[in-house]
């Protein structure tokens, strides 16, 4: 494993496996435990740097860190020196003379954790920048599938929805091709960033026609905002084209699955009867989220070997 | 004053002559040349050049002289082989009136390193509004000829063509910062395979060349001089060509970045690779390496911007767009152009010197003309190059006040050694007199 976790491609097969086994023997060894603590990570420092509100990543990582033992902080850019109009880099070196191990960064400018990376000698993990990437969420998303499909390898996956913001998306087509699996995107024309030809997928316009050969189907968050940018004329025509409610649920195989990585808008992207059907995975993503981020801070801060 | 002997230069790369240097004018090239009294200066092999002038250098007095000041980017000038440079109008306050030109101009005198020619704001405040007082800046101490918004596109078709009609009746320019301002909202970086995979905004092609194929039918129509700033695509290249061929007054430049970068420089997201336009692909490069050495790209240009540490040490997305230009300009064009083989010396005389004081109206003005001939008569602005050294490129050796330079640990072919301004030397053995 590299010292940082900065992008999907960071992770080779092997470094990507590594990670789905450890948060798998993880997972067991905590089974049935009335305490759910390793002492692993015990005297170690992890610092939680959220610049963007996020509830769901930062407690799936504080949780992460906390079941290691170790001692986290969470530094969010509200009310906080940010506020005062502290740089980046004087806030990494702050937390660097304090002595965190990790840190842990969620921010809304595209690569910005690699900027931290540069300027501490601690581990950096991306929880998220901008639309660049989000690698831990692909991590917890191939771990789910890898526990209800039982493999990777050959699985076809369909991404659905806003590609061209999505960080999610990113990390997930890098990480998934990085794995085996077979990737489509599927958006409106606009949603598809200029130059989608390049990535290790295919490109469709139409959810109907890729819903059939889909073993999973991962359906993206859709902004709000992205209706006044002209990006699709209304949420009502997105949703018909792009939305998967009942009728284009019954299209799926008997095994696929549903996938979304929250917070969702039901009704826009996703239907309710969807998000709460058997085939709906989305409660069992936050679950895996803590023991995948459990052994990406273990493997980078504890050691290589599995735990 | 005190005259110059220069022994043994190559004017234009060709073969070893002497210059002789009285009163600020070359007085003779030729052969074993001596004059009593004449300091001499050991030229032997190395290249004479008329000195370079720049259409696009920010300077960034008044207003952030933490950046750069009129000195410093004079300084940084000369080391680069410069005898003038035209000055941006985005200073604080923005150059949008004879006040503020005189200002920066007169600071161009008082450094006395290069000729600062203030070129003026095409709107108020540059905000693309109305027309500033574009003839009050004309007739000022300044003399203005090239007006611009550079950093800004004056987007307004109708603004646009009377900024281009107003200005030909004192034989100005109208330098257009070539950006669609609806269609990159937010950008970045140029939009490709790399934005797409690095998660930044795309900055597309077509908002460049959108706006020049506007803009040469505009100067077209009424019959105006346009001058298109930083050419940075393959297509804006194919459009000068074909305006060019249609007869239209468009003249337009390419910094050395763009000669020389690609968009690949983003990976990693150091914000001293962020510029505006953006860096773009290999296939831009080489059509405008290409454009430049057939003449349909007139000029080099540095676009030099430098930026506070602050500004740039920051997430990309936050950082000012901008890198510095001056001292390395020259030896980007020996290694894209010289050395590839697309221009002679000559060549880069024509487009480093001899054009773009022709765009300015800078050739014509007696004793303070550039982009004249090393010829006996002209003013004696030159410059001395040694073509074989390489060096390689320390931000904070530069005489810039800024450290933003996309050429560090770089090494470069080519190192100015003396510049001369009217006669007088700025820079000696690679150092600045003053």
């Amino acid at each position: 494993m590299k010292r940082h976790l900065l992008e999907a491609a960071d992770l080779d097969r092997g470094d990507a496996t590594l990670v789905l086994d450890t948060a798998a023997q993880i997972d067991q060894a905590l089974a049935g435990r009335e305490v759910k603590k390793l002492p692993t990570l015990r005297g170690r420092t992890v610092v939680n740097l959220f610049y963007e509100d996020s509830t769901r990543t930062r407690i799936s990582f504080e949780l992460a860190a906390k079941r290691l033992s170790a001692d986290v902080i969470n530094f969010s850019a509200k009310g906080s020196s940010v506020s005062k109009g502290e740089s980046l880099k004087d806030t990494a070196l702050t937390l660097e003379a304090m002595g965190s191990d990790a840190i842990v960064v969620r921010h809304s400018a595209s690569g910005a954790p690699h900027r931290l990376a540069n300027w501490v000698r601690g581990s950096v993990v991306n929880a998220g920048d901008g639309t660049h990437e989000h690698p831990t969420q692909a991590l917890l998303d191939a771990y789910t599938i890898r526990q209800r499909l039982g493999r990777l390898e050959g699985v076809r996956v369909a991404i659905v929805g806003d590609v061209l913001h999505s960080r999610v998306a990113r990390s997930n087509v890098r990480l998934l091709h990085t794995l085996g699996a077979e990737v489509t995107v599927v958006a409106p024309p606009t949603l598809l960033p200029v130059g989608i030809g390049t990535w290790p997928v295919e490109v469709s316009y139409d959810l109907d026609a890729v819903l059939p050969k889909a073993d999973v189907v991962m359906m993206l968050r859709v902004q709000a905002e992205r209706m006044n940018a002209s990006f699709f004329p209304s949420a009502r025509e997105y949703s018909r084209r792009y939305g998967l409610d009942a009728r284009r649920m019954g299209a799926l195989g008997d095994d696929a699955i549903v996938m979304h990585p929250g917070p969702m808008n039901r009704g826009m992207e996703i239907a309710a009867e969807v998000a709460d059907s058997v085939r709906s995975t989305i409660v069992e993503q936050v679950g895996n989220g803590v023991s995948v981020r459990m052994a990406v801070l273990y493997l980078l801060l504890g050691g290589n070997e599995p735990a | 004053m005190t005259n110059h002997l220069i022994k043994g230069a190559r004017p234009y790369g060709g073969e070893p002559a002497d210059i002789l240097v009285t009163d600020g004018r070359i007085a003779a090239i030729g052969d074993s040349l001596s004059a009593t009294g004449a300091e001499v200066v050991d030229a032997a092999g190395l290249i004479a050049l008329p000195g370079l002038v720049d259409l696009h250098t920010h300077l960034r007095e008044p207003g952030r002289e933490d950046a750069e000041t009129v000195e410093t980017g004079s300084r940084a000038a000369a080391l680069g082989g410069f005898t003038a440079v035209h000055a941006m109008a985005n200073t604080d306050p923005v150059a949008d009136t004879a006040g503020v030109v005189e200002q920066v101009w007169r600071l161009g005198e008082q450094a006395g390193l290069v000729d600062v020619v203030p070129v003026g704001a095409v709107t108020v405040g540059l905000k693309g509004e109305r027309l500033a007082e574009l003839g009050a800046m004309a007739d000022s101490a300044a003399r203005v000829r090239v007006f611009s918004d550079d950093g800004h596109c004056v987007s307004d078709p109708a603004l646009m063509r009377r900024a281009l009609e107003y200005v030909k009746a004192f034989d100005g320019v109208v330098a257009q910062h070539a950006e669609e301002p609806r269609l990159t909202a937010g950008a970045q970086m140029h939009e490709g395979d790399r934005s797409a995979r690095l998660g930044l905004t795309g900055w597309p092609a077509a908002a460049e060349e959108a706006i020049i194929a506007r803009d040469v039918l505009l100067a077209g129509h009424v019959g105006a001089r346009l001058h298109v700033c930083h050419v940075s695509t393959a297509g804006s290249v194919e459009l000068l060509r074909w305006a060019k061929s249609r007869g239209v007054q468009v003249t337009a430049e390419v910094t050395p970045h763009h000669l020389l970068l690609t968009d690949a420089c983003a990976e990693g997201y150091d914000p001293v690779f962020k510029v505006n336009p953006p860096l773009r692909t290999d296939e831009d490069v080489q059509a405008l390496r290409a454009g430049l050495a057939d003449g349909t790209i007139d000029a080099v240009a540095t676009d030099h911007a430098p930026h506070a540490v602050e500004d740039k040490e920051s997430e990309w997305a936050q950082a000012r767009p901008g890198m510095l230009g001056l001292e390395q300009a020259l030896s980007v064009v020996v290694e894209t152009m010289v050395e590839t083989g697309l221009l002679d010396w000559a060549g880069v005389a024509d487009r480093m010197s001899v054009r773009p004081a022709a765009i300015g109206r800078l050739s014509g003005l007696g004793d303070r003309s550039h982009g004249r001939p090393l010829a006996p008569g002209e003013p004696a602005n030159l410059l001395l190059l040694d073509p074989t050294t390489r060096v390689t490129v320390d931000p904070a050796s530069l005489a810039s006040r800024s450290r933003n330079s996309p050429y560090a640990g770089r090494e470069l072919p080519g190192r100015v050694v003396h510049t001369f301004l009217r006669g007088v030397p700025t820079v000696l053995d690679g150092k600045a007199t003053r």
